[in-house]
């Protein structure tokens, strides 16, 4: 049984902050196939096309047929770990401060064997779930678990360093003014976050939800406006060294295509709330969480995009929001390139329509801003890049995948 | 006037005779500005981006882009801010006579009313009453509203409730009888608004803009620092920026005030 994680004491001023470190981070650009994998939390194999040998590691050619057709494909992932070891000692700086570190070779019942991680509750001869799993240089590893869950199985060391468990994190809601925001406020505090910060912009305008927000445990209120530079850099001033997940929930919806917008003032304030509002963000508390990614229990773990799908491909009955969206997207791939040095992930949240007032005309399906949440949650505490929540997204996920030309003209029609 | 009154004028800025009080609010990102239902189009709040501050952004030089609406802050209103004035000659600020930035000006106290009841109307009544005592309100006078509003500030300032904002302001027959009775220069207040804040139920709605701007006629909100001031004596500078077509911008408000009045 893995020992529960312990409420990690308040920091020594004294000591030192070490310096985020990163295990080896090269792969070939076939292997990147399985990193895709990891970063949504599937766990996929290349399957040659003409003999369906499963095959790892990832290679250009069929080591059976010698053929070139190699697509990734969903696998079964349960095997049995033949052989485990303990390394003591290491000239790599990553593990060396890391050590003892388990790992062993899993023969998979799909074929192939694979040298993995292992979860401390795992014992050579048993049966195990492999799992692929990002690590602080943002790369594959495969992870040997448990074949049945077992008591704090989330707390082994070995796998939170894989993970952005909230669990005795301090996290940073950044509007507590939207349903999902207050909805991620209670998730996070229900996942065991230490203080969940929920900022607040206009303090003296009332907003739905407000009583049940101030009563939430853990939760506080602070003041932030992510359209005001000076507001979110005098907040990460004062909060920025205590949050180790930031979770942007800023938005910004309205209906119709750039023709639609009479003028600049709804666009701007669109760009404002979320493209700006992004970019302050990462600005002020950018650095702090970067340096921030190996500072023990509660380290520096995850900045988290909320983002409609329709970032991935216009939609032009909300074609500006789209249109910003998209922006949104591009700049959290930049973010996340410049996290990566401190170890910190960059979680980008796909939903569709939303269950909340301003996507009232659409019809169902729609995400509930619980649903929502509590996919946010799962996703930190899995140690995912990339999610997709709900039916639509979903959707246009797949139908992007096999033509996006098609997919633009059926958006638009 | 002859230039020694001038020197004399100046001469008395200097010697603290006559004092500056200035009734204007800093601009901050934090005031607050007017609510509209969230699908209509909403005044920008006002914003600051440091473009360098003595570093590699610009070497010995600190300075900021700033943005805002127009009628963010202490602002003034001009005529063509409202529909009744939008055909008006000279209705914008870059037209309005630059004579007109400079006016004295009357003071009516309705604080006490104002803390007992957030609604509060300015009547007729009230004008009549304050001319009893004051004398009246002469032509072309701005009339500054003393609520004691400035002295409030977040939500107690705004006063959003479920059915809107909750300030104090003029009826419409006070403000049709300050216009068309006693020709005056303009509504001052300390409110968000020259209007009380439910005065989109009022009949015509928003009467202070409608009459006031409808008469070629100015407005100052959000006013602060109209306790220094004395029922009558002060002369107001409010200078607005020369924005072309502008229908009202921040600005600083001075009030000169004889210092036997203050």
């Amino acid at each position: 049984m893995t020992e529960p994680l312990v409420r990690p004491k308040r920091k020594n001023p004294l000591k030192k902050t070490r310096v985020p470190l990163l295990p080896q981070g090269v792969r070939s650009r076939t292997a990147l196939g399985l990193t895709e994998a990891a970063a949504e939390g599937r766990f996929r194999l290349q399957v040659c096309a003409d003999c369906a040998a499963v095959i790892y590691p990832p290679r250009d050619a069929c080591p059976r047929c010698l053929s070139a057709r190699l697509p990734f494909r969903d696998v079964d992932n349960r095997g049995t770990l033949l052989a485990e070891t303990t390394i003591r000692t290491s000239t790599d700086v990553y593990f060396r401060e890391r050590m003892p570190w388990r790992i062993g070779t899993v023969q998979l019942d799909a074929g192939p064997s694979i040298v993995a991680h292992l979860h401390g509750d795992l014992r050579e001869g048993e049966r195990t779930r492999l799992a692929l799993k990002l690590d602080k240089s943002g790369q594959a590893i495969a992870m040997a678990l448990p074949a049945e869950d077992t008591p704090n199985m989330a707390d082994d060391p070995q796998w939170r360093e894989l993970t952005c468990d909230p669990k005795f994190r301090r996290v940073l809601i950044t509007d507590g003014r939207t349903a999902v925001g207050q909805a991620l406020a209670e998730a996070c505090s229900k996942a065991g976050a230490s203080v969940v910060f929920v900022g607040i912009a206009d303090p003296w305008k009332p907003f739905p939800g407000e009583e049940k927000l101030r009563k939430l445990e853990r939760v506080e209120i602070v003041a932030l406006d992510l359209t005001d530079t000076i507001s979110v850099n005098e907040c990460a001033g004062e909060y920025a060294p205590r949050v180790d997940i930031l979770i942007n929930t800023a938005e910004y919806v309205r209906t119709g295509g750039i023709i639609e917008r009479k003028g600049l003032t709804v666009a701007r304030e669109e760009l404002e709330v979320r493209y700006f509002g992004l970019t302050r963000l990462a600005q002020s508390f950018g650095p702090v969480l970067r340096a921030r990614g190996a500072d023990g229990v509660n380290s520096a773990a995850a900045f988290v995009n909320l983002l409609s799908v329709y970032a991935l491909a216009n939609w032009p009955a909300y074609g500006a929001f789209s249109a910003t969206e998209a922006a949104c997207l591009s700049a959290a791939q930049s973010l996340r390139a410049e996290l990566r040095p401190g170890g910190v992930k960059v979680l980008n949240v796909f939903f569709g329509p939303l269950e909340t007032e301003w996507y009232q005309a659409v019809p169902p399906p729609k995400v509930a801003p619980s649903a929502l949440a509590n996919a946010t949650v799962r996703a930190l505490q899995q140690g995912l890049e990339d999610v997709f929540v709900g039916d639509i997204a979903e959707d246009i996920r797949a139908r992007l995948a096999v033509s996006p030309k098609a997919l633009e003209r059926e958006l638009g029609s | 006037m002859a230039s020694s009154n001038l020197a004399t004028f100046a001469g008395a800025i200097a010697q603290g005779d006559i004092a500056v009080v200035d009734l204007t609010h800093t601009l901050t990102p934090e005031f607050p500005t007017i609510v509209m239902p969230p699908e209509l189009g909403q005044c920008a709040p006002f914003r600051m981006e440091e473009v360098s501050r003595y570093d590699e952004r610009g070497g010995a030089w600190y300075w900021n882009n700033i943005s805002m609406g127009e009628h963010t802050g202490t602002h003034f209103d001009a005529p063509v801010h409202w529909i009744s004035g939008k055909d008006l000659p000279h209705n914008s600020v870059d037209t309005i006579p630059p004579g007109d930035f400079i006016a004295p000006a009357v003071v009516i106290d309705i604080s006490k009313q104002s803390a007992k009841n957030s609604d509060y109307e300015l009547t007729v009544a009230d004008i009549e009453a304050w001319e009893k005592q004051h004398g009246r309100i002469p032509s072309r006078n701005w009339v500054l509203l003393r609520t004691d509003w400035s002295k409030r500030s977040g939500r107690e300032y705004v006063n959003m409730q479920e059915d809107g904002q909750h300030t104090p302001g003029p009826c419409p027959k006070a403000v049709r009888f300050l216009v068309e009775e006693r020709d005056v220069h303009g509504l001052g207040t300390e409110t968000i608004g020259t209007d009380a804040g439910q005065a989109f139920h009022f009949n015509p709605p928003y009467p202070a803009h409608y009459y006031m701007h409808g008469k070629g006629r100015y407005g100052l909100q959000c006013l602060t620092n109209l306790d220094l001031l004395p029922p009558t004596g002060a002369v107001i500078l409010a200078a607005p920026l020369k924005i072309r077509r502008g229908s009202g911008s921040p600005l600083r408000v001075l009030a000169l005030v004889p210092r036997s009045a203050a």
